[in-house]
C-alpha cells in the first residue's frame, strides 16, 4: 500500500497530465460525432460576447463588401418578384403550401473559420430567437452549415467546410443524388460523393440541396461542377463543387427550419418501428 | 501567495486567449497558417514553479481556447503535453543549471533559447494537428501544416520574447 502511495506521490504530475489528456482526447472523439453532447462549444455569453464585441468592431472593414452582397440579393429578389408579378397564370395552391413549409430566421456571423480541417461559424442568435439545433444555414448565395449548438443568445454552426459534414444533395437537372463532403484543402471547393456512373455529368452543372434530409428543403444553391472523374474501382464519380456562397466573408446568414421536419422524423420512425 | 508573479500571470493568461481567439486566429497566412501564440504562456511560466499548477493552468488555457475554436479538446491536449514535457526540454536545452535558477529564458544564449522554443513549439503543433486532422491517410498534411504554422509560431514567439522579456 504504501509503494503504490509512493509511486503515486512520485509520478504525480505524468498522472495528472496523463488525466487531463485522456479528458482532451475524449472532448476531441465527442467532438468528431455531430450528434453527441458537446460539451465545449463556442455557443455560450464568455465566446459568443467577445466574438459579439470582436465582431462589432471589425464589422466597419467589411461593410463596404456586405452591402455590395446585399444590393446583389436585393436585385435577384426583386427580378424575381417582376417575374412572377408578369405571370398570369395564378400558382397552383400546392405550390404555396410547398413554399409556407420553410421558416426563415436572419442572423449575423460573428465569429467564422475557413482555414481549418473542422470548421464552425458563431452566429448572434440563439434559442431566444427560435434558433434550434439541425435548422439549416444558408447565406444569399447558398449553403453554408448546419447549427451544431444553441444558447440562449448564440448558436455554433457546423460548416460545410468541416470533414464530418454530410449533406444531400443532387443535380438541379437530372434528380441523381448524393452526399456533400469537404476534403479539408481549399474553401472554395467541396466534394460531391456517390453519383452513379450513370449519371449524366458536365462541367458547371448546377448543384441543389436535396428535400431528402430533413434539415434542408429542395432546391437551396450549393455550387456548380468544376471537375469530375470517376472512381478507379466503383462505379461512382468523384466530383469537385465550386460553392457559390464565399465561405472566407460571410456576414449575414438565414436559418432554414422545414416545419414538416417533424412530421417527416416521425413517419420515418413509424416506419422503421414497423419493420422491426 | 498574492505576489507579483501571480498577477502577472494572470493577466498574461487573460491575454494571451483574447489575443489569440480575436486577433491571431484570423490571420491564414496562404489561406491556413495560424500562429499559436498562446503557448508562450507555458513557456515563460516561471521556472522555479509548481509544475502540476503548470499542467493545470495549461489544461485550462487549452480548453477555453477550444471552447472559441468549436475544437473538442485538441488545444487541451497539446498544452497539457508541453506542459509535462516542459522539465525534460528545459534540462536538454539548458542543462541542469535551471533548476537552481541560475538561468532566465530571456537571458540564455540565442542557441539555447532556440532548442527550448523550437522543441517546445514543434511538439505542441504536432499534437495539436494529429488530433485535429485525426486522420492517418493525411500523415503529410498533418506533417505540412505542423512546419509552417511551427515556423510562424516560433517567430512570433521570439518577437514577443524579445519585445517583452525582461532584460534583467
Amino acid at each position: 500500500m504504501q509503494q503504490i502511495i509512493y509511486f503515486l506521490l512520485r509520478n504525480k504530475n505524468f498522472l495528472l497530465f496523463f488525466v487531463l489528456f485522456l479528458i482532451s482526447v475524449f472532448l476531441t472523439i465527442n467532438s468528431h460525432s455531430y450528434h453527441k453532447n458537446q460539451y465545449v462549444n463556442s455557443a455560450n455569453f464568455i465566446s459568443g460576447g467577445i466574438y459579439s464585441v470582436k465582431s462589432s468592431i471589425t464589422d466597419y472593414f467589411d461593410l463596404k463588401n456586405q452591402n455590395k452582397k446585399l444590393v446583389e440579393e436585393n436585385r435577384l429578389l426583386h427580378l424575381q418578384l417582376y417575374q412572377l408579378e408578369n405571370v398570369t397564370e395564378i400558382p397552383k395552391p400546392e405550390v404555396l403550401t410547398n413554399d409556407s413549409l420553410v421558416s426563415l430566421v436572419g442572423a449575423k456571423v460573428i465569429n467564422n473559420s475557413f482555414s481549418k480541417t473542422k470548421n464552425q461559424l458563431t452566429i448572434n442568435k440563439g434559442s431566444l430567437e427560435g434558433v434550434q439545433i439541425d435548422m439549416g444555414v444558408i447565406a444569399p448565395e447558398g449553403l453554408v452549415g448546419i447549427v451544431s449548438h444553441t444558447s440562449k443568445k448564440f448558436a455554433s454552426v457546423q460548416s460545410i467546410l468541416n470533414s464530418n459534414s454530410q449533406v444531400a444533395a443532387k443535380f438541379k437537372k437530372s434528380n441523381h443524388f448524393g452526399s456533400l463532403v469537404w476534403n479539408g484543402k481549399d474553401p472554395h471547393v467541396v466534394q460531391l460523393k456517390e453519383i452513379p456512373r450513370v449519371a449524366n455529368v458536365a462541367l458547371g452543372d448546377t448543384i441543389i440541396t436535396d428535400g431528402r434530409s430533413t434539415i434542408f428543403p429542395e432546391g437551396i444553391l450549393i455550387g456548380t461542377v468544376k471537375d469530375f472523374e470517376i472512381e478507379e474501382v466503383g462505379d461512382y464519380y468523384n466530383i469537385n463543387i465550386n460553392l457559390f456562397a464565399d465561405m472566407t466573408s460571410l456576414k449575414h446568414v438565414y436559418l432554414v427550419a422545414r416545419n414538416d421536419a417533424q412530421e417527416i422524423k416521425q413517419l420515418e420512425k413509424e416506419a422503421s418501428d414497423v419493420e422491426q | 501567495m498574492w505576489n507579483n508573479e501571480v498577477v502577472i500571470n494572470t493577466v498574461r493568461f487573460v491575454f494571451l486567449i483574447l489575443l489569440q481567439v480575436v486577433l491571431l486566429d484570423h490571420i491564414n497566412f496562404l489561406g491556413y497558417v495560424n500562429p499559436y501564440l498562446y503557448v508562450f504562456f507555458i513557456l515563460v511560466y516561471p521556472l522555479t514553479g509548481n509544475k502540476g499548477l503548470l499542467i493545470i493552468l495549461s489544461f485550462f488555457l487549452g480548453l477555453t481556447i477550444d471552447m472559441f475554436n468549436n475544437s473538442g479538446g485538441i488545444h487541451a491536449a497539446a498544452s497539457v503535453s508541453i506542459a509535462w514535457i516542459r522539465p525534460f526540454i528545459l534540462k536538454y536545452a539548458f542543462g541542469v543549471g535551471y533548476e537552481y535558477n541560475t538561468i532566465k529564458i530571456s537571458t540564455a544564449s540565442f542557441s539555447q533559447q532556440m532548442i527550448f522554443i523550437i522543441s517546445m513549439v514543434f511538439i505542441h503543433h504536432l499534437v495539436l494537428f494529429s488530433l485535429e486532422i485525426f486522420n492517418t491517410s493525411q500523415i503529410l498534411f498533418i506533417l505540412k501544416s505542423t512546419l509552417f504554422s511551427g515556423v510562424f509560431t516560433t517567430l512570433v514567439i521570439f518577437c514577443s520574447l524579445y519585445l517583452f522579456g525582461k532584460k534583467s
